[in-house]
C-alpha cells in the first residue's frame, strides 16, 4: 500500500527525506497530497520508487531526478524535471517555464503545455509534450529528443547542438541555426518509441523533424565583424 | 525578485472575505519581498464625488482640521478616516479638485492614491507585519491587488513601494526591472510635465501609463505601447475601478500564473499565492503568455 503524505502544513525537507528513503523506509509507492504549489517536491529522488502528487506544484518538482517515478496530478511550475538524470516524470496538467531543462536522461511527459524555454540545454533527457510550448524552447539543446504534438513559438532549437526536436504542429519560427531536417524511415521509428512510452496516440508519420545546421559550430573568420 | 498577486470577487456574496482571503495571498509572497509591501483596494465608491489615500506627516497630522480647511476652501463636505500612517478623506467634489487642493496648500502630505474606489496602502516591513498595520483580513471589497518587494533598483522606502498610483482609480504593481527608467523620465518630466517623487524605475512605468490615458490611449492602448517603450523585465499587474489588466515582457523573464473559477479571478507570481483560494482544485490554472495584455472587470 502506497504512504501518503499530506503537505498542507508540512515540511519540504522531511517530505523529501522519506521519499528519498534516507529515513530507512522501505515503501515503493508514495501519494502526496495538498501539495499547495510548493517547491522542490519530490526533488533529488534516487531510488526506483513511485510517487503520484496530487496538486498543482511549484518550482524544481521532481528536479534531479534518478529512476524514480513521479507524477503530477496538475499543473507544475518553473524548472520541473530540471537536470533529471533518469526515470520517468510525468505531468497531467501544463508545465511553466524551463520544463526539463539540462536534463541528461529519463523521459518527461507534459500532458498539457509546456511554456518557454522548455528542454533549455537538454543533454540527452526525452520530452514528449501532447500540448504546445513557448517560445525558446530547445534552446542551446545538445542531446535527446523533444517532442511537440501541438505548436513552438517562435526560437525554436535557438543555437542548437544535437538535439533532435519533433513537431506536430506549427513552429511558429525557429532559431538561428536550426532547420528543418528529413524525416527518415529509422527517424519514425524512435519518434513512435518515444510516443509509445510516453502513452501517447499519435501517427508518427505527421511530424516534422528539426535540428542543427552545424553552422555555429566553428568560428569562422568571415563572422568577425559580428563580435 | 518582489511578488506580485491579484483578486477580483466576481460572487458579490464573496465580497466581505476580500481580505481575508487576499492576506494569506500575499504573505505567500513574502520570500519573494521581504522588504516592503503594498497593496491596493477597490472599495465604497464614491459616486460623483472624490477619494485621496493620504500619507501621514513625520510630525503627525491633524486630520480634523485638515478636513474643515479643505470643507471651507472647496465648500463642500469632507470627511477624513485615518488608518495607521494612512488616512482616507472622501470629499463631495471630483477627485482632480480634491487632489489640486492637496498639492497647491499642503505639498507636504504624499498622496498616495486618487479617484473615487481606490485606496492604497504600503509600508516598510515584512508583508505580515504591514497588513496588520492595517487590519486587512477585515477589509471587504471586490477587488485587491499587492506587492512584495526586494529592492532592486532604488532605496527600501514607503514611497518605493508599490503599488504607484497611475491615473484616477488605476495602480500598477511591478515584478522586475526597467533598465531605461532614466531616459523616459527625462522625457516624462521634461517634455510631459510630470513630476516624481522617487528615483523607481516603477513609478516611471506608471507616469507612463498615466501619460498613455491622458493622451486618450485606452489601458489596453497604453499597455501596449508600453510592450515598445519601456526596456527590461516585467510582470505588471494594473488594478482599475472593475477588475485588473497583466501584462508579461516579451521574453516572460518573470513569472506569473492565473487561476479562474465562477467565483473569482487571481494573478500571483507563483501558484503557491493561490493554493488556499476557495474552489482553486477545481479552477483554471494557466501562465499568461508574453507580451499579450489579459484584463478582467465587467466594463
Amino acid at each position: 500500500m502506497a504512504k501518503e503524505i499530506d503537505l498542507t502544513d508540512g515540511d519540504i525537507r522531511a517530505l523529501n527525506t522519506v521519499l528519498q528513503r534516507r529515513d530507512g523506509n522501505n515503501h515503493t509507492d508514495f501519494v502526496v497530497d495538498n501539495p499547495m504549489g510548493r517547491h522542490a517536491v519530490a526533488a533529488g529522488l534516487t531510488d526506483d520508487v513511485a510517487v503520484t502528487i496530487k496538486g498543482h506544484v511549484g518550482y524544481y518538482c521532481a528536479g534531479m531526478n534518478q529512476n524514480a517515478s513521479v507524477t503530477v496530478e496538475g499543473n507544475a511550475g518553473v524548472g520541473c524535471a530540471e537536470n533529471m538524470m533518469s526515470g520517468t516524470v510525468r505531468v497531467t496538467g501544463d508545465c511553466s517555464q524551463s520544463a526539463g531543462a539540462t536534463g541528461h536522461g529519463g523521459l518527461l511527459v507534459v500532458e498539457g503545455n509546456a511554456s518557454s524555454r522548455c528542454g533549455i540545454s537538454m543533454k540527452g533527457i526525452d520530452i514528449v509534450v501532447k500540448g504546445s510550448v513557448g517560445h525558446n524552447s530547445a534552446f542551446m539543446a545538445q542531446a535527446g529528443n523533444l517532442v511537440i504534438c501541438g505548436d513552438a513559438d517562435d526560437g525554436l532549437g535557438d543555437s542548437i547542438y544535437e538535439a533532435v526536436i519533433y513537431v506536430k504542429g506549427e513552429a511558429k519560427g525557429l532559431g538561428a541555426d536550426c532547420i528543418e531536417k528529413d524525416m527518415t524511415d529509422d527517424h519514425r521509428a524512435k519518434l513512435k518509441d518515444l510516443l509509445d512510452r510516453a502513452g501517447v496516440t499519435e501517427d508518427p508519420a505527421a511530424f516534422r523533424r528539426y535540428g542543427s545546421a552545424r553552422k555555429l559550430y566553428n568560428f569562422k573568420i568571415d563572422n568577425v565583424g559580428a563580435y | 525578485m518582489c511578488g506580485i498577486v491579484g483578486l477580483y470577487l466576481k460572487d458579490p456574496d464573496l465580497r466581505p472575505e476580500l481580505g481575508a482571503l487576499f492576506g494569506p495571498m500575499l504573505s505567500e509572497m513574502s520570500d519573494r519581498g521581504p522588504d516592503s509591501a503594498g497593496f491596493a483596494i477597490y472599495r465604497d465608491g464614491v459616486e460623483g464625488g472624490a477619494k485621496l489615500t493620504l500619507y501621514d506627516t513625520p510630525d503627525g497630522e491633524d486630520w480634523n482640521a485638515l478636513a474643515t480647511a479643505m470643507s471651507k476652501d472647496l465648500g463642500a463636505d469632507v470627511a477624513i478616516e485615518p488608518l495607521s500612517t494612512h488616512a482616507i478623506a472622501r470629499a463631495t467634489v471630483s477627485p482632480q479638485a480634491l487632489r489640486g487642493w492637496v498639492e497647491k496648500n499642503r505639498p507636504d502630505i504624499r498622496i498616495m492614491s486618487s479617484g473615487t474606489t481606490l485606496e492604497i496602502y504600503k509600508e516598510i516591513g515584512l508583508p505580515s507585519t504591514v497588513m496588520d498595520r492595517f487590519e486587512v483580513s477585515s477589509m471587504s471589497g471586490s477587488h485587491m491587488i499587492g506587492h512584495t518587494r526586494m529592492a532592486t533598483e532604488s532605496a527600501v522606502t514607503t514611497e518605493g513601494a508599490h503599488p504607484f498610483n497611475t491615473g484616477e482609480d488605476l495602480c500598477l504593481v511591478h515584478n522586475g526591472s526597467l533598465s531605461n527608467h532614466n531616459d523616459l523620465r527625462r522625457m516624462l518630466r521634461d517634455q510631459k510635465g510630470l513630476v516624481f517623487q522617487t528615483e523607481n524605475d516603477t513609478e516611471v512605468a506608471a507616469a507612463y501609463f498615466s501619460w498613455r490615458l491622458s493622451e486618450g490611449a485606452s489601458l489596453a492602448e497604453a499597455l501596449e505601447a508600453g510592450i515598445a517603450d519601456l526596456d527590461g523585465f516585467y510582470t505588471f499587474t494594473v488594478g482599475t475601478r472593475d477588475g485588473f489588466a497583466v501584462l508579461r515582457d516579451p521574453i516572460a523573464c518573470k513569472p506569473a500564473v492565473m487561476a479562474e473559477t465562477d467565483q473569482w479571478v487571481a494573478m500571483a507570481s507563483e501558484f503557491r499565492s493561490l493554493a488556499r483560494l476557495p474552489g482553486v482544485e477545481t479552477a483554471t490554472v494557466w501562465e499568461p503568455k508574453p507580451a499579450v495584455v489579459y484584463h478582467w472587470g465587467h466594463a
